[in-house]
């Protein structure tokens, strides 16, 4: 693939960039150009805003028959999940023992690697969820 | 509109079939359906091919014009398309023969689906299908086809407690059928454990909670009701028709473990069909995962919604059962080959209301559905059908 395909997507897979309708107010990732409920109304509206970045977990599965370029973090979990501010993605999910993952589990967005085109590819980054980790108490 | 009829049917043996390629499966099924409507290559006005992704399985794009071609066409230039809409494509191929016939615009019309999908390694197979899902917001962190399946099945054992067993059922039961078809790819039977035992693709998904990769074709052949009777005395009439659409990615959907293209198409058809669910002896639908069959079942609204495990394992699915679903053996043993699968369910459908259907026909089918969809739902298609007498 050329470099822009991965490129262009930057903002979303960073920085968890989505839309707000400027028409109805509702969340979108990753960016549309026109709101799902709003329709036409909302062209020209919609705003980009980065989303929240923890959420918690909708549904689950661990991948043991992975794609080429998967292979070597095999098996691995992915899920999709719903950010606090209710929109949702799919996500590889990490960190986290397959045994420990559950429905409703509370995760939040690291970067990461996702993968590499090909042998000798661009390297492309973007966001993986963990566990959320228990908040410190400040000393 | 015209009413429209069914006049002709003929497919391949689904599986493993190396000795042949795209071309001479397509034509193998199509030549069948010919012979079975009695119809003349000359009197052909339209070709409608369901293909997903010749491109990228065998590097050929174009195959509508292809397949007309070695089909012996060519010099008298039918009008073709192709129609691709992931594992619906098949369905979308039909829906729009019937459209072609039903407003006058042409009189015979072909609907066929092939694909040929060995030609390439297992994981590239894989590696295609996954293209239905969304590849910039799903793919890319890792999804495949199964994993999204996988997702939707774990809700669904969530929401509604169904179990790994009631999904190995559907596997059971499908293979039980396609062990009475000469077509299928898969002619023998499964036993619960073997399925439960099978290597772990995406839990809770195991290999035989997967359809295969097939290659094959199907083909019907269509004309308006009042001309049918011309070319064949069993002719099955096309009563009803949906088509519908959802979000691309899995995530995105209202709900995942319904599918609400598949309950729109399906009250689509069934409204336009004026038949109730009640009417319905038996249904092809689109079962590439176990969990697909049984969201398809309750989103068809044949069983109540959560209730399509239970119903399984009950025996209400079976070919003696309340709605025989699956006769063929579905996607799961009957085989995959995508594009063709839809055309494939009408094959079926016709062969069973015809009473042609030898060990696997359903007493006294007047009434038969088929379903498909593409990617994880994202485009559904149904079709009733009603012999005539």
């Amino acid at each position: 693939m050329a470099i822009p395909r991965f490129w262009r997507e930057i903002q979303s897979r960073y920085n968890l960039v989505g839309t707000r309708c400027g028409n109805c107010g509702t969340l979108d990732f990753p960016p549309r150009d026109v709101c799902p409920k709003c329709g036409r109304k909302s062209v020209g509206k919609m705003e980009k805003v980065p989303l929240s970045d923890s959420g918690t977990v909708v549904s689950y599965t661990t991948i043991h028959h992975a794609p080429k370029g998967f292979d070597g973090t095999k098996p691995y979990l992915l899920a999709i999940v719903e950010l606090k501010d209710g929109a949702r993605l799919t996500s590889q999910i990490i960190d986290c023992d397959p045994a420990d993952i559950a429905i409703g589990m509370p995760v939040e967005a690291t970067f990461r690697k996702l993968g590499q085109d090909g042998a000798s590819g661009i390297i492309y980054y973007g966001y993986k969820f963990r566990p959320s980790l228990p908040a410190t108490e400040e000393t | 509109m015209r009413d429209v009829a069914i006049i002709g049917v003929g497919d391949t043996r689904f599986g493993e079939i190396w000795d042949k390629s795209f071309r001479e499966i397509g034509i193998e099924a199509g030549l069948k359906a010919l012979e079975d409507a009695n119809v003349g290559a000359e009197q052909i006005d339209a070709l409608y091919v369901g293909n997903m992704s010749a491109g990228k399985f065998i590097d050929q794009e174009h195959v509508s014009a292809l397949v007309a071609d070695y089909a012996g066409l060519a010099n008298q230039h039918p009008a073709t398309f192709r129609l691709e809409g992931g594992g619906a494509g098949g369905g979308l191929a039909l829906a729009s023969a019937f459209m072609a016939v039903a407003s006058g615009l042409w009189d015979v019309v072909v609907a066929g689906g092939a694909e040929k999908m060995t030609d390439v390694g297992e994981e590239e197979a894989n590696r295609i299908l996954s293209s239905t899902a969304d590849q910039e917001w799903e793919t890319v962190f890792g999804a495949t086809h199964a994993a999204l399946h996988a997702m939707v099945a774990r809700r669904h054992m969530y929401d509604f407690g169904t179990t790994r067993e009631q999904l190995a059922a559907v596997a059971v039961k499908n293979h039980r059928n396609g062990a009475k078809n000469p077509n299928a790819q898969y002619q023998r039977e499964l036993t619960l454990e073997a399925v439960l035992e099978a290597p772990v693709v995406a839990d809770p998904l195991g290999v035989l909670d997967c359809a295969p990769l097939s290659d094959g074709a199907a083909v019907v052949v269509l004309c308006p009701m009042d001309m049918a009777r011309k070319f064949n005395d069993t002719p099955v009439r096309i009563v009803g028709l949906g088509v519908a659409s959802d979000t691309i990615a899995l995530h995105d959907r209202r709900d995942i473990t319904t599918m609400d293209s598949t309950v729109v198409a399906g009250k689509r058809a069934l409204h336009m069909a004026k038949v109730g669910t009640d009417e319905i002896q038996l249904a092809e639908v689109h079962d590439n995962y176990t969990i697909s069959e049984i969201l398809a079942i309750e989103d068809l609204r044949f069983v109540e919604k959560g209730k399509g495990g239970p119903a399984t394992e009950e025996g209400v699915t079976e070919l003696d059962g309340d709605i025989a679903v699956n006769p063929s053996g579905g996607l799961k043993a009957r085989g995959q080959p995508v594009g063709a699968t839809g055309i494939a369910q009408a094959v079926e459908v016709v062969r069973q209301l015809r009473g042609e259907a030898d060990a696997r026909q359903v007493d006294g089918a007047e009434v038969g559905l088929t379903h498909v969809q593409g990617g994880t739902g994202a485009t559904a298609v149904v079709h009733v059908f009603r012999r005539e007498n």
